[in-house]
């Protein structure tokens, strides 16, 4: 397979509300990472686009709503879509595009613009569970969430306390994040004193809803010793899916992160990943979620990844830098665009253009992860300088 | 499968809804666009200063060069119809009590058009090629939406 | 380079910005009405839970007893084999104490929504539903309960013929 290259990076504020449409959005991103890679949309062979439900937007055919904004005028265009787990999909949809040898250059944009669903986004959430043997119960969104955080609490012994420190580190990490909905410097007691949603979930353990987008570009390797100095390499990709029957899981451990791992790490060749993964972006819509991937990630042992926070080893500044970014606790949850964000961060911090967010040293090897639909996806990419 | 349903009081379906309404911003080039038909009686349009490309209604970006566009410009609200059907029935498929005549109407001096109604025309007598223009609510009761333009009516 | 830029893109509204017209705005209702088929295996699920009873489906390949049942094997991929009743017995895996809707509107008493597995179909094989006759602080990991019915004349054929799962007494 050739080699392949992320070369640019843009994105929106995240925002509760933004003023932009959802193609006004993808082109802000757009525009930004092609004009970060000293590239213009001349340049850009086939475009693919990543974006969460159509009810969202209240757009059908949203792929085709957004092409024009995420430069696919006249061009090959594919519009991707594995729930949360979009944002890193997208990526590897584009890793496959350049890889296969099929296209040089390929814009990678994902939207999300949750503020357009009233009453409220859960209107269009309650359809992931199954319409006649769940929803006649009443269920939200929120359930799913908070009986695999219990499932979790319970197997390993684990607290709300210990989880809410990764609300405050992330929340304190987003401060710095140009783009951040909700930066904020908080406390433990303040996410425990929150609004109890679903027990054992409180408000400030959860992402909010937002509008953005962003973007990469990515190309073939003789592309990116023409256009860039400091490329950022695709060093390895994974996805897997569990089943949709999910009351039939053990929700205690995401297995189908696991396996999306594995496959990442193998093609990176990644005998020791604890060691060879220098900063890592995994997806944190709820605190808890952070502790639940790391373990999926093979970061650490099942049940002590709340140690490891605990130990401040997941700290900018501590041994494995996790959500350096803020997250999407931090900066926001615009799905599809929240998860992209983590590659962009990823691209930032191994090429040292992080400013204030920069992790000390030099970070060679990173990973960004999403997860989505029922407790289901896994999305896995590695980047390496 | 194998098994088969063969008694068909066994049929059983499950009634449900996506219980979503949506409130669309119209964006920051919609905004110009819809404010000068609301405030003005007015259409603009906005050209792109890296490839010439000239959008109705306006863009903020160019979707073939990706440069930001410039400044709108009014434009007579005049144009010609490019090709229209005519609505016998509703959404529901019920008749209408008068056919309603749609029509896509290119925007003179402008790259664009818009698709809207025709109106104070018979549609027999409708044609490709009809030089149309634009009727305008009072202004008072304008809200800044594309219906603020009642239809299109053969030019004066 | 974007370490370098000051003006990141986006506009930010508030809520009163739409709520007092500031800036445009187009509402539309979407509506989208379905009927769902209840399908082959979800349909005699149904019909059982009318008649008062669980009911399951076994894989004769992996010898797993399915719930919910379903006519295909997912990790076989063959046709499952037979119908087999189960309890209305079973352990709360995990739960929730629930204080808003799904439109987030706070609800005056909790939900108390449960991953039961049940008693007779496979370790590990769950269904979400409801916990009830019991205070939100007594409920634990592990703890048995049972299915509590509605009356047969209430019954529909819904998930819902079960009202909730109330704990089972020195259980």
């Amino acid at each position: 397979m050739a080699k392949v290259a992320v070369v640019g990076a843009g994105m929106t504020k995240f925002v509760r509300r933004a003023q932009e449409t959802g193609p006004e959005l993808s082109w802000q991103a757009a525009k930004m990472a092609l004009d970060s890679a000293g590239l213009t949309l001349k340049d850009v062979d086939a475009v693919v686009i990543g974006s969460a439900p159509d009810a969202f937007d209240g757009v059908h055919m949203k792929g085709e709503y957004l092409a024009e904004g995420a430069g696919a005028w006249r061009k090959p265009c594919i519009r991707g879509f594995v729930g949360g787990g979009t944002g890193v999909f997208s990526p590897i949809q584009g890793w496959y595009h350049v890889a296969s040898g099929q296209f040089d250059t390929v814009l990678v944009v994902c939207e999300e613009k949750m503020s357009s669903c009233h009453p409220h986004p859960q209107g269009a959430f309650i359809t992931i569970f199954d319409h006649i043997t769940e929803r006649p119960l009443g269920p939200n969104l929120l359930w799913i969430f908070a009986l695999e955080m219990n499932r979790y609490m319970t197997v390993h012994g684990i607290t709300k306390e210990e989880i809410a420190l990764v609300a405050v580190k992330n929340k304190k990490n987003a401060l710095d994040h140009p783009c951040s909905q909700l930066g904020a410097e908080l406390t433990v007691q303040d996410i425990l004193d929150s609004e109890v949603l679903a027990w054992p979930v409180n408000r400030l353990d959860v992402s909010p809803a937002s509008d953005g987008a962003a973007a990469i570009v990515m190309c073939a390797e003789h592309v990116a010793k023409r256009v860039s100095d400091k490329p950022v390499w695709v060093e390895g990709v994974g996805w897997h899916l569990d089943t949709a029957y999910w009351t039939n899981r053990d929700l205690y451990y995401p297995r189908y992160v696991e396996y999306a791992a594995r496959m990442a790490y193998e093609m990176a060749g990644i005998k020791e990943p604890r060691k060879e993964i220098h900063i890592v972006e995994p997806y944190d819509p709820f605190d808890y979620k952070e502790l639940h991937h790391l373990e999926g990630l093979l970061l650490c042992d099942r049940g002590q990844a709340a140690r490891l926070t605990a130990d401040g080893v997941t700290q900018r500044d501590g041994d494995l830098p996790v959500c350096p970014s803020g997250g999407l606790l931090g900066v926001g949850n615009p799905i599809a665009a929240a998860g992209l964000m983590k590659v962009c961060e990823l691209f930032w911090q191994l090429r040292g253009e992080a400013g204030k967010r920069q992790v000390p040293g030099t970070p060679r090897r990173g990973l960004a992860q999403a997860w989505g639909d029922l407790m289901q996806v896994g999305t896995v990419v590695i980047l390496g300088r | 499968m194998r098994e088969k349903l063969t008694n068909p009081d066994h049929v059983r379906t499950w009634p449900g809804t996506i219980p979503v309404e949506h409130v669309y911003t119209v964006g920051v080039a919609g905004e110009a666009f819809l404010r000068a038909i609301k405030e003005r009686g007015r259409l603009v349009a906005v050209g792109c200063p890296g490839c010439g490309t000239d959008y109705l209604p306006p863009r903020l970006y160019c979707e073939r060069c990706f440069e930001k566009t410039g400044e709108v410009r009014e434009v007579e609200a005049r144009g010609t119809v490019d090709t229209f059907t005519v609505a016998h029935r509703d959404l529901e498929g019920h008749p209408l009590e008068k056919p309603q005549v749609y029509a896509f109407v290119r925007i003179d001096g402008t790259g664009g058009g818009l698709v809207h109604r025709l109106g104070e025309v018979d549609p027999d007598d409708v044609h490709i090629g009809m030089e149309v223009q634009a009727v305008f609510l009072p202004p008072a009761q304008r809200t800044g939406s594309i219906l603020d333009i009642v239809n299109f009516k053969p030019a004066e | 380079m974007t370490v370098k830029i000051k003006e990141w893109p986006g506009t930010a509204l508030s809520s009163r910005d739409i709520e007092e017209g500031r800036v445009l705005t187009v509402r539309h209702k979407l509506r989208a009405e379905y009927e769902w088929d209840a399908g082959v295996a979800i349909g005699r699920y149904l019909r059982e839970l009318k008649n008062g009873r669980l009911i399951a489906r076994r894989c004769g390949g992996c010898e797993r007893t399915l719930l919910p049942p379903r006519m295909f094997c997912e990790e076989c991929f063959t046709p499952t084999s037979e119908w087999v009743y189960v309890g209305a017995t079973g352990t709360v895996n995990t739960f929730s104490i629930c204080y808003v809707r799904w439109d987030v509107v706070r609800l005056k008493e909790p939900l108390l929504p449960a991953v039961i597995t049940v008693d007779g179909a496979s370790p590990g094989m769950g269904i979400l539903h409801l916990l009830g006759e019991v205070r939100p602080d007594d409920i634990r990991v592990g703890m048995r309960v049972q299915a509590v019915w509605k009356s047969p004349d209430e019954r529909e054929g819904a998930i819902t013929d079960i009202k909730y799962w109330k704990p089972i007494q020195g259980g």
